[in-house]
């Protein structure tokens, strides 16, 4: 569903990536992991199409499709949906209000017809049910005066609701307390299924105490240096990324 | 980064010019030219006087035009323009909504007002102004029945002369400013309404301004006195034709809100602002001021202002009640090379009087926006308050917002609040607006829309409806 091809990103004059590979099948879940500023992120908003980074060379096919040439708002609309690790405060403009926007608008893209305002509503309760979201929450102003964890859980509500193709998390567990987390993983839990492929970027194994992934990646200065299964992770978390550059050697290309 | 690219606006809805038969004066401006507006409208003799005294006031001020405006624009013709220009069938007035010309009905029609009985706005009820005359006022009747008067000026100068003399330059005195003055010596018409005592107006009143003609002014007066205990809420709209030359409006607006009074007004201006590269449009400079004059009355505005090349605006409050309310609610907008200089006054007289300021400026393309403001707290307004908040959205990095607040407190019990911010739509915003499906434009749209909440919540619900898509229309093309 998703190849990368020895992907290179910029962001201004900063060589971020340096020749990343990977291939994403349907239903799959993997995990990047990486010591900060080895590109995780960038990854995440590069597959999103973020503007502010520009690759430089390599090649992303999305179902088949060139994905690069894709501008963001195309890439949501078929399917790429990024959790933000810091979700953009949206003033006035109502929860519910901007869901509905953006779900008729996929909706159009892909032929089919607006949902009703009872049916939305409907939709809208259920997931809200589903993140443990605060009925008060949904008619704030987007992510305006949310604390951390109603930030990360307002993204998870937008996925659900979204139900896209390709979920990018980007570090969707940083900054929740241990309740929030579990929730959060829940949630995304429950939006696994065999069509739906996840990419996780996280710092830390404990996310994926509740949301097993089928492989690890480790980031490391722009190239993934080391794949593995869930248990990658965990020897991450006893050994610390240090063991990681120590045992790395020669070729470490990465390809799953 | 998303770029802000400037293309052209698009194509302004209402540019269009409607062919009527038209009787117009020659260019220029002089006594004789007063005494021939006065003439024309069979006006009694104190108000001839009136504008007589004027215009002789308005020749002294023209040495000293007042620049303290963050405006430019070429200096005004004033002998260039035509100061009286009606529909040629609007020389016998229409007895009923039946006798209105036909051809005024269809040139309505056309802006989306309808006049006739079957197509009417519901619950608006409508006076609408063609060049320098009123041509009809819809659910008169119905009006009648409450004893509500709503009607065009000139009907009330006829009908209700001593209530106009009695009010007239009640608010705004024909000394008041330049723009003011040259009103008072040749406003052709305009609308007057009448709320009487404990009576809530069962309709919105509307008035519906176009300037048709080319090279002339328009000139309207409008007053509206609510009595005690009464309520109204009223409603303005205004288009122009798409021109190459400048056209010059100078209205004045006049409220008097009595004890326990409450007195509501919206507008959303739309005159035509001038084509992309800044030629054209329509220079408005008006004068709207409203007085709380009885116990715990009140007075809001709320404006949206979108169109015109220039807009000199400060609709103001004066509190002289004592708890008597004022509040002003704005959005300005500017596109391609539009300024707008706008604000208010709130003079704070009467004890425990409160006003409340929320004006959101957004600025686009080459356009220049400023927000002027004075806060006075005279002497005897014990108790008084103010909140003001003043936000500046920016899009693009060639347009320009300024903030000009003035505060002038003289009691020591007043408690005086300003907040003021500028802001971008920001790339992180719009990014994440298109990762969720929506285009460039809609999110600029989600964006600007949320910023104005505050704002449109003032308005009646139509209006609202129609103000965020006004908004939306006159951004069209600034985005991409």
């Amino acid at each position: 569903m998703l190849v990368i091809q020895d992907l290179h990103v910029k962001a201004g004059e900063q060589q971020i990536l340096n020749g990343v590979n990977l291939q994403v099948n349907p239903g799959e879940i993997h995990a990047i992991m990486g010591p900060n500023g080895s590109g995780k992120s960038t990854l995440a908003h590069t597959l999103a199409g973020n503007p502010a980074f520009q690759v430089t060379h390599g090649t992303v096919t999305y179902q088949g499709k060139n994905l690069l040439q894709m501008p963001p708002e195309i890439r949501a609309r078929e399917g790429i949906f990024l959790a933000f690790q810091y979700p953009i405060e949206l003033p006035g403009v109502r929860n519910w209000q901007f869901l509905r926007s953006s779900l008729d608008a996929i909706r159009e893209y892909r032929g089919l017809a607006a949902l009703g305002v009872r049916e939305f509503d409907r939709l809208f309760e259920d997931k809200r049910h589903l993140v443990g979201m605060d009925s008060a929450l949904t008619r704030r102003s987007v992510n305006e005066g949310y604390s951390g964890g109603e930030k990360k859980r307002n993204e998870v509500l937008q996925m659900a609701i979204l139900e896209p193709v390709l979920a990018l998390l980007d570090e969707t567990d940083s900054g929740l307390d241990i309740d929030a987390l579990r929730i959060v993983a829940n949630g995304v839990n429950q939006l696994r299924d065999k069509s739906r492929s996840m990419i996780l970027v996280t710092h830390y194994q404990r996310l994926l105490d509740y949301l097993v992934p089928d492989y690890v990646h480790i980031l490391s200065a722009g190239r993934i240096v080391h794949s593995g299964d869930s248990n990658l992770a965990k020897s991450l978390e006893s050994q610390g990324y240090d063991w990681i550059k120590e045992t790395m050697s020669g070729d470490l290309e990465a390809t799953v | 980064m998303v770029e802000h690219q400037l293309f052209n606006r698009s194509e302004y809805k209402y540019g269009f010019e409607i062919d009527v038969a038209t009787e117009t004066i020659p260019k220029g401006l002089s006594e004789d030219v007063v005494r021939l507006i006065s003439e024309k409208k069979n006006e009694p003799e104190f108000l001839l006087q009136w504008r007589l005294r004027a215009y002789r006031h308005w020749v002294k001020l023209r040495q000293k035009q007042p620049s303290w405006a963050n405006l430019t624009y070429s200096e005004i013709n004033y002998q260039d323009i035509i100061y009286y220009a009606a529909p040629a069938s609007s020389a016998k007035s229409p007895e009923s909504l039946d006798d209105v010309d036909p051809e005024m009905v269809e040139a309505f029609n056309k802006l989306g007002i309808p006049l006739q009985e079957q197509k009417r706005l519901a619950g608006v009820a409508v006076d609408a102004v063609f060049d320098s005359v009123s041509v009809a006022t819809t659910f008169k009747e119905t009006l009648e029945k409450y004893g509500v008067i709503f009607c065009s000026f000139s009907e009330a100068v006829r009908r209700f002369p001593d209530l106009v003399e009695q009010y007239l330059g009640s608010v705004v005195p024909y000394t008041d400013n330049f723009f003011a003055t040259l009103n008072s010596a040749v406003f052709s018409d305009g609308s007057f309404a009448y709320i009487p005592k404990d009576v809530r107006c069962p309709l919105e009143l509307m008035t519906y301004f176009r300037i048709n003609q080319a090279d002339s002014g328009q000139f309207e007066r409008t007053l509206i006195i609510a009595d005690s205990g009464s309520y109204v809420s009223y409603l303005e709209g205004c288009t122009a034709p798409s021109r190459k030359q400048n056209q010059l409006h100078a209205a004045v607006v006049e409220l008097v809100a009595l004890d326990n009074a409450e007195i509501k007004y919206s507008t959303l201006q739309n005159w035509f602002p001038g084509d992309a590269e800044g030629n054209g449009g329509v220079f408005n400079f008006v004068t709207k001021r409203g007085k709380a004059q009885g116990l715990n009355s009140k007075i809001s505005w709320t404006q949206v202002e979108t169109g015109s090349a220039i807009t000199w605006k400060y609709p103001s409050v004066i509190l002289q009640g004592d708890n008597s309310v004022g509040e002003f609610y704005s959005v300005a907008l500017v596109n391609n090379y539009q300024q707008a200089d706008t604000g208010t006054k709130m003079t704070h007289l009467g004890k425990n009087t409160r006003s409340t300021i929320i004006s959101k400026g957004i600025s686009s393309g080459h356009g220049n926006n400023t927000y002027r403001g004075l806060v006075k707290v005279m002497p005897s307004a014990v108790g008084a308050k103010n909140y003001t908040q003043c936000d500046s959205l920016l899009l693009g990095d060639s347009c320009g917002a300024h903030t000009i607040p003035y505060i002038e407190v003289r009691n020591r019990t007043a408690k005086v609040e300003h907040e003021a911010s500028t802001s971008k739509v920001s790339d992180d915003q719009l990014f994440y607006c298109m990762q969720r499906g929506l285009s460039s434009e809609d999110a600029h749209h989600m964006i600007i829309d949320g910023f104005c909440k505050g704002i449109f919540r003032e308005l009646p619900f139509e209006f609202a409806v129609e103000a965020s898509q006004l908004l939306k229309v006159s951004l069209e093309g600034a985005v991409a």
